[in-house]
């Protein structure tokens, strides 16, 4: 059971793995995988929280109802089985400041935090624009050859690389 | 028996428990719950995030054909346009950069320990999809619909047989991960 323990495994047996998940989902759930209307969902249940029931009536809620499904338990188990990974690795820390950004622009905090939170903004707004992420476009959209999935895969990464180059 | 399994609500919410669970661990084994390892790939000095993807839908792509010729499966390619599909992924692709993460490695992030991500990225996350609830309806009155190409696939679009599609992208995406591993990257 040492691989438990290991601190990385090869990516090919991560995407292998993950590709027989897909599997299990379309068979036993009906679903392809996807991550980001889970989002959606929570921002909506928070502001339903503070400004009540009318909220259900807005348009996008009403595609998206501000409810616990599938998908959304699906995000809370990815935090813990990579808790659980990153645990038995010993490769848990609590840390504000990635190396590759201290390097560049130090290790305050408050500006990686900041950052963390506009590229947030537009990780959420993009994801529902474009109607998925890397995983409901980019790993469940190109494995069933649709074309959406395909565009949008390609974007998300001319639309980061530059950014990247940009930004170091 | 699988018409049973799918349409038991709660059982559905502890499968999406469990598929999450091993979905955090693989991306967590994998080394891509880290920004280092995301900037790495769009700076193109560090391929595992590629490695991972194209392993994955290799392997789903050819696994998921199989069950649904086999009748076990139906597929659910998600609909698209130029003004949705390509905007929205450019503006995801400008946020993947400067979060440094995308909304189903975030989790796993959190999961790490990352706090920047835990107290800046996840609430902007929420707030971005907040803003798009309340931009919808003027969005899908004109941008979104720009460019409408529906729920097509390339096996639909070129009329073919989906396997005449899979089998040639599963060589090629094989052929490209094994390039990769020539160059050393």
């Amino acid at each position: 059971m040492e691989w438990l323990y290991a601190e990385r495994w090869s990516p090919y047996a991560v995407g292998i793995g993950i590709g027989l998940l897909s599997c299990f989902a379309f068979l036993l759930s009906d679903k392809p995988i996807g991550c980001s209307t889970a989002f959606t969902r929570t921002s909506g249940m928070i502001e339903r929280f503070f400004r009540g029931s009318k909220v259900n009536e807005k348009p996008y809620y009403k595609l998206f109802p501000p409810v616990i499904d599938w998908e959304w338990m699906l995000v809370l188990g990815i935090f813990i089985g990579a808790f659980i990974s990153a645990r038995l690795s010993g490769q848990f820390k609590l840390l504000w400041v990635p190396d590759m950004w201290s390097q560049a622009f130090g290790h305050t905090p408050v500006a990686r935090t900041i950052t963390a939170f506009a590229g947030g903004i537009l990780v959420g707004l993009g994801s529902r624009w474009a109607g998925g992420c890397t995983s409901g476009h980019g790993i469940s959209g190109s494995l069933q050859l649709a074309f959406s999935g395909w565009l949008a895969v390609a974007c998300f990464f001319v639309g980061g690389i530059i950014t990247a180059f940009l930004i170091y | 028996m699988l018409q049973k399994i799918r349409s038991n609500n709660g059982l559905q919410l502890f499968l999406g428990l469990i598929t999450g669970i091993c979905f955090g661990f693989l991306l967590q084994k994998g080394g891509v719950t880290n920004y280092d390892v995301i900037l790495g790939q769009l700076l193109l000095t560090d391929f595992i995030v590629l490695k991972v993807m194209l392993s994955a839908v290799i392997m789903g792509m050819i696994l998921v054909h199989a069950l649904r010729s086999m009748g076990l499966a139906t597929l659910h390619p998600k609909p698209g346009s130029l003004g949705a599909t390509a905007i929205g992924g450019l503006i995801f692709g400008v946020g993947f950069a400067v979060l440094g993460y995308c909304p189903g490695i975030i989790a796993g992030a959190v999961g790490q320990g990352w706090l920047d991500v835990l107290v800046g990225g996840l609430i902007g996350i929420m707030a971005g999809a907040g803003i798009f609830a309340h931009l919808y309806p003027g969005l899908q009155r004109g941008l979104l619909q720009k460019g409408d190409f529906g729920d097509l696939t390339i096996p639909r679009f070129l009329k073919v047989n989906p396997w005449a599609v899979v089998i040639p992208v599963a060589i090629m995406l094989i052929l490209f991960l094994y390039w990769l591993e020539l160059m050393g990257l």
